[in-house]
């Protein structure tokens, strides 16, 4: 057993340790600044280690843990259709508990990095930790905002974290707001996000109207147990109208087409805070709801079809997508998308167990991908990889953990990545689940299509970056194309390896990238590891190795890798000047599918500005002039009417009172 | 039967503010550092909270007292009323420490009015026979005129003028109105502990024949004693004083004819509508739920073309009235809580903390531009972050946008109204919310977005700071606001139980 305060105690401490690290923004605390850094560290692993103690906790209880279910707000009597309740409380399960754990600690691995890579390159105004109080806060609310939404009880409870979570993503991708490309990707995450939100809410929404047939099965419409446990009881048409609008809800959080295109942009915020959002928090925590509330998406295959299709075809475009693109940050980040894709695609086949597998080992070698990225701008100030290459003469570390987070990720047995996403097809291919079988089929073959994709663009990452001739850094990148604020960094290459404190939360995660399939899932007998450890844990069926999906995708991911290997010998891997057929393809998947073109130029410019312009055309002319004309008048008799004052007005104001009663009277007379 | 110490330990608050305000005023012959006199006013104030609270747990179980030969009750609905008002009274005279030096030297008078004004509220929400509504109505009302006088400045004059013959008026309004109830039902109790003795709900005639409340005698006493509550309500259409009045008023006692005022008047009307005229609830529900409609629509139009702050918190004021009436209206149906009253009396909680933010830091940057205008407030978000903080955060909740009790507030009282079966009520109400924001959004656009004035004198406009005890009062107000924006159980469960003295 674990005490209930020990699990509070996990948002808390993130909590309270953010509020610490901001108070050295106060002018007279300024030079304590670096100290912010070691308390938010402290927090963050404070929460780590209540998390393991929760972990254990958990992994010797049979389900969940139950706490007591605290009543936050009572409007009338709850049981009654008149009144409702709102309940605050935990839900500790294997679910939420690997969640916090994973979260935590991915969270505090980015805040240990992100002690050399905040402090500035260039001293600026107010020393090297100027910007540690800021950031440290950010990342420590933020952290805790996940927590608090792993752990609730009340969906309404979790919708304020979710909320929070979105809150704290829109400050940290914007840190440096006077850029104005930060302050633009911020705004776009946070209202792309937002409508994905309002699904959510609209689900909610529905869940209130429909609160009599959770009171009379003597259930609270909003507490998560009492839903699942209502869920094979409800009509379907509840539960899929409920569950498509948390689907959209998730879409927009875990960037899933087509409300993908936030996550490539968010990565103007600084690379952890990349790392973080991508590895463990604001786009796990779509995949985490749909697993949450996956009894509810099981009594309705279309919903459940829903999630697999759009899982599928996410994890396809964004790898497209991936290919072309050649800002490293970008290419994880399409890659980000495409992972998340192969996770909505497991819930979709019914193997919720297996996406939050593979969400675990995603989170830890994209994590350390992420890092890397910021390991190799520390050194050439630049994420293109137009102008890098080479890289591994002096970067030995950063290379060797690269190639293993890359092997990992394109599934290359027997890292990490190979297990989780084996098992993601496996499940697709058998079929087993609630959706159709037509669609999990469809969807497996999306998803050994983006099994190729994923590893041209890796190899194409990793050659690019580490192999063949350096191409200059910063210092090529021509002047058009550098963000402004880097032009100091210009002529401050430096041909060396990261500092430790960098390259060792990267070695860390390494590691988990190499064991953490094996380890946590082996799916063969393998000596005294446990055979499906973790979808045991998570309550999930079992499902045999399948020896011939597993060869079928290693065959397409090592044909991916020849493929690139051999344009990098042609030297054509920049994919500059295509045939024909294939630059048209190019373009088309360079501009991102005209997805931005179309939200913004034709949706918003066209639809919703010209709508508001001719709306507002209309109040001005109609409304504001009229009133402005009434204005004009009062203003003129006011005069007037100030003159008369001491008779006029008052008078004026007590015939209002006897019309008043007349016409009351009159209305209550000839009401009926 | 003579006065009994019973009866004086059962109106021992209001008894501790009129010794309070006698005290202040001969404090202030012998006193010479008149700062000290407002010091007494709010330490004072603590007899009337401890003796309120004392009689609160006495009371807690649902159970009321009566005093003066049953002409004042003492339930829980009267106490948080009486909770309420002097907790209003301790922050406008800490929030007006440096407002009331331009009154010298007449600074404790000033004070002694509000404190005699507040007793004379305090009165009217533990009134039980229509005799004692009437007397502690006009308690309450005198020493408002003479308040709103006290400018002595010609706006502030003919404010007080007005707000003289109007409530004139409205008393006399109210009194014939009283005398129908009168004529027609034979007696002036509201309520009775005893249920052998008559009071205006056992005497009230049978809704029979199909005429409104059973008797057209009845139906003009309602009508007319509606009115005469309407002009403390600021409803429409008997609100047109409020925005000259609180234009003209010196800002505090704007501020407490906005809370305190209403507050009481919001509980007389309560108490006779849902106990005395509880038997004719058909009736009268459908006309505040019109009226509520109306005020708030009006409220919220005309406020959209204000230039003066203190003019554009006087429509707001009327527009908030209406949303009350949301709940005055949202009369419980079969068997259910009383929701509405409930929904009231949190709303007038939050709203005193709210309106009380907006004021306080009204008064406070007013204190140093002496500029009521809108648009003397142009760039505060620079010239005083912390004040504009306050006032942005106020105006938001006073919109009803999460977290704040605004939001709270609205969220209970349209749940009651689509519980008594007023749904387009509370979709009138969210669309006069969403009007609302149009101009509580301006100002905030005003003090964020643009550039504060060119002063004619030399140097920059500068920084605006505030007394300590403004700060604590606005620090007070605002956590208020935010606290109980997230955890509003507690308010609403003192609300409940105080409703439900009020119907069983």
């Amino acid at each position: 057993m674990v005490a209930e305060g020990a699990v509070w105690g996990i948002i808390a401490l993130p909590l309270a340790a953010g509020a610490l690290a901001a108070a050295a923004l106060l002018p007279a605390l300024r030079p304590l600044a670096r100290a912010s850094g070691y308390v938010a560290i402290l927090g963050v692993g404070g929460a780590f280690a209540l998390s393991l103690l929760v972990l254990d906790a958990a992994l010797g209880a049979d389900g969940a843990i139950g706490f007591p279910v605290r009543s936050w707000l009572t409007v009338g009597d709850p049981t009654s259709a008149g009144g409702f309740e709102m309940t605050v409380g935990l839900l500790l399960d294997p679910l939420s508990a690997v969640m916090v754990a994973l979260v935590s600690g991915v969270s505090m691995l980015v805040m240990l990095f992100s002690l050399g890579y905040m402090r500035k390159a260039v001293d600026g105004e107010g020393g090297a930790w100027a910007d540690y109080p800021r950031y440290f806060a950010y990342m420590s609310w933020f952290t805790a905002a996940m927590l608090g939404l792993v752990l609730a009880l009340n969906l309404i409870q979790l919708f304020v974290f979710w909320e929070l979570v979105g809150l704290f993503s829109y400050l940290l991708i914007g840190f440096w707001y006077h850029r104005p490309a930060a302050a633009a990707a911020a705004k776009k995450a946070f209202i792309i996000t937002r409508i994905g939100d309002f699904g959510f809410m609209l689900a909610l929404l529905y869940l209130y109207l429909h609160r009599a047939e959770f009171l009379a099965l003597g259930e609270n419409p909003f507490e998560i147990p009492a839903i699942l446990a209502a869920a094979p009881l409800l009509p379907v048409s509840v539960a899929m109208w409920v569950s498509l609008g948390i689907l959209a809800g998730a879409m927009g959080k875990s960037a899933q087409f087509p409300l993908n295109t936030w996550l490539p942009d968010a990565m103007e915020g600084p690379t952890p805070v990349s790392s973080l959002i991508h590895a463990a928090t604001m786009v796990a925590a779509g995949v985490f709801l749909v697993a949450r509330m996956f009894p509810l998406f099981a009594e309705s295959t279309v919903a459940l079809n829903a999630v697999a299709i759009v899982g599928g075809t996410t994890a396809v475009l964004a790898a497209a997508m991936g290919v072309v693109a050649n800002d490293i940050k970008r290419v994880l980040a399409f890659s980000t998308v495409s992972q998340l894709g192969y996770m909505f695609l497991a819930l979709g086949v019914g193997a919720w167990p297996v996406a939050i597998f593979h969400l675990l080992t995603h989170a830890f070698f994209k994590c350390l991908l992420f890092l890397s990225a910021g390991s190799v701008h520390h050194s050439v100030h630049t994420f293109d990889m137009r102008y890098m290459g080479g890289l591994r003469a002096w970067m030995p570390v950063t290379y060797v953990l690269t190639l293993i987070g890359a092997l990992s990720l394109m599934g290359i047995a027997p890292l990490a990545g190979f297990w989780s996403k084996d098992e993601v097809l496996a499940a697709a291919w058998s079929a087993d689940g609630a959706g159709s079988v037509v669609v999990s089929r469809l969807v497996f073959v999306l998803g050994m299509a983006a099994v190729f994709m994923t590893a041209f663009y890796v190899s194409r990452l990793v050659l690019m970056t580490f192999h063949g001739e350096f191409r200059g850094g910063i210092d090529a990148v021509p002047d058009e194309e550098r963000i402004p604020d880097e032009a100091h960094l210009v002529g401050h290459v430096h041909r060396a390896e990261s500092p430790l404190v960098m390259t060792l939360p990267m070695a860390v995660l390494a590691v988990l990238a190499i064991i953490a399939g094996v380890a946590l899932n082996a799916l063969t007998p393998l000596g005294p590891l446990p055979v499906h450890g973790l979808t045991h844990f998570l309550g999930g069926a079992t499902r045999a190795f399948d020896p011939v999906i597993a060869g079928a995708s290693t065959l397409l991911a090592l044909t991916g890798i020849g493929l690139a290997l051999g344009m990098h010998r042609r030297g054509s891997l920049a994919l500059t000047d295509l045939p024909q057929p294939w630059s048209v393809v190019h373009r088309f998947l360079a501009r991102r599918l005209y997805m931005d073109h179309l939200y913004e130029t034709l949706i918003v410019r066209r639809v919703l500005y010209r709508g508001l312009f001719l709306a507002t055309d209309w109040a001005d002319r109609r409304l504001v002039d009229g009133t402005v004309d009434v204005v004009g008048w009062v203003g003129r008799n006011g005069g007037r009417a100030v003159a008369q004052l001491q008779t006029g007005q008052v008078q004026v104001y007590g015939v209002a009172v006897f019309m008043g009663v007349i016409v009351m009277l009159v209305l209550f007379m000839f009401q009926r | 039967m003579g006065l009994t110490l019973r009866d004086l330990m059962l109106v021992s608050p209001e008894l501790a503010l009129v010794v309070l305000a006698l005290a202040i005023v001969l404090l202030d012959l012998v006193l010479e550092r008149k700062r000290f006199v407002l010091a007494v006013g709010v330490a004072g104030l603590g007899v009337p909270l401890a003796a309120a609270l004392g009689l609160w747990a006495v009371v807690a179980d649902g159970g009321a007292e009566m005093a003066f030969h049953g002409a004042l009750i003492v339930d829980t609905f009267a106490l948080y009323f009486k909770l309420l008002i002097v907790g209003i009274l301790g922050l406008l005279l800490l929030a007006s420490a440096d407002h009331i030096e331009r009154f010298r030297p007449h600074q404790a008078e000033f004070v002694a009015l509000v404190l005699l004004s507040a007793a004379g509220l305090m009165l009217l929400a533990g009134a039980a026979d229509l005799i004692a509504v009437f007397v502690s109505l006009e308690l309450a009302s005198l020493p408002v005129v003479a308040l709103v006088a006290f400018g002595k400045n010609d706006r502030s004059i003919e404010a007080g003028i007005k707000y003289l013959v109007l409530s004139g008026v409205s008393a006399a309004v109210l009194l014939y109105g009283f005398a129908f109830l009168y004529g027609a039902t034979g007696t002036v109790r509201l309520v009775a502990l005893d249920p052998a003795l008559p009071t205006i709900a056992t005497m009230l005639p049978a809704v029979a024949d199909g005429r409104p409340f059973g008797s057209t005698a009845v139906l003009v006493g309602v009508v007319l004693a509606t009115a005469g509550f309407g002009f403390k309500l600021s409803m429409v259409p008997f609100q047109m004083w409020t925005p000259d009045v609180y234009e003209g008023a010196p800002t505090p006692v704007a501020a407490f004819l906005a809370t305190a005022s209403k507050a009481a008047a919001f509980a007389i009307v309560l108490r006779l509508f849902y106990t005395a005229l509880g038997g004719a609830s058909a009736e009268w529900s459908i006309m505040f739920a019109v009226l509520a409609a109306v005020t708030m629509s009006v409220g919220n139009v005309v406020a959209i073309a204000q230039s003066n702050v203190k003019r554009l918190l006087g429509y707001s004021a009327i527009a908030q009235a209406g949303y009350m009436l949301i709940g005055v209206a949202a009369v419980a149906g079969g068997g259910g809580d009383p929701l509405g009253v409930q929904s009231v009396l949190f709303y007038l909680g939050g709203y005193a903390a709210m309106n009380l933010a907006a004021f306080f830091a009204v008064i406070a940057i007013t204190n140093v531009t002496g500029d009521d205008r809108i648009e003397a407030l142009a760039g505060m978000g620079r010239r005083s972050p912390l004040l504009a903080l306050i006032l942005a955060f106020a105006l938001i909740s006073l919109i009803g946008i999460p977290p704040t009790v605004g939001f709270m507030g609205k969220l209970f009282l349209f749940n009651a109204a689509v519980s008594a079966d007023l749904a387009w009520l509370a979709v009138f109400g969210v669309v006069n919310s969403v009007v609302s924001a149009y101009y509580y959004m301006g100002i905030v656009r005003t003090m964020y977005m643009r550039e504060p004035p060119e002063l004619d004198g030399p140097g920059e406009p500068g920084r605006i700071g505030a007394p300590v005890a403004a700060w604590l009062a606005m620090g007070v107000a605002t956590a208020g606001v935010a606290v109980l924006g997230v955890w509003p159980a507690w308010l609403l469960d003192v609300a409940g139980s105080a409703a439900g003295a009020l119907v069983p």
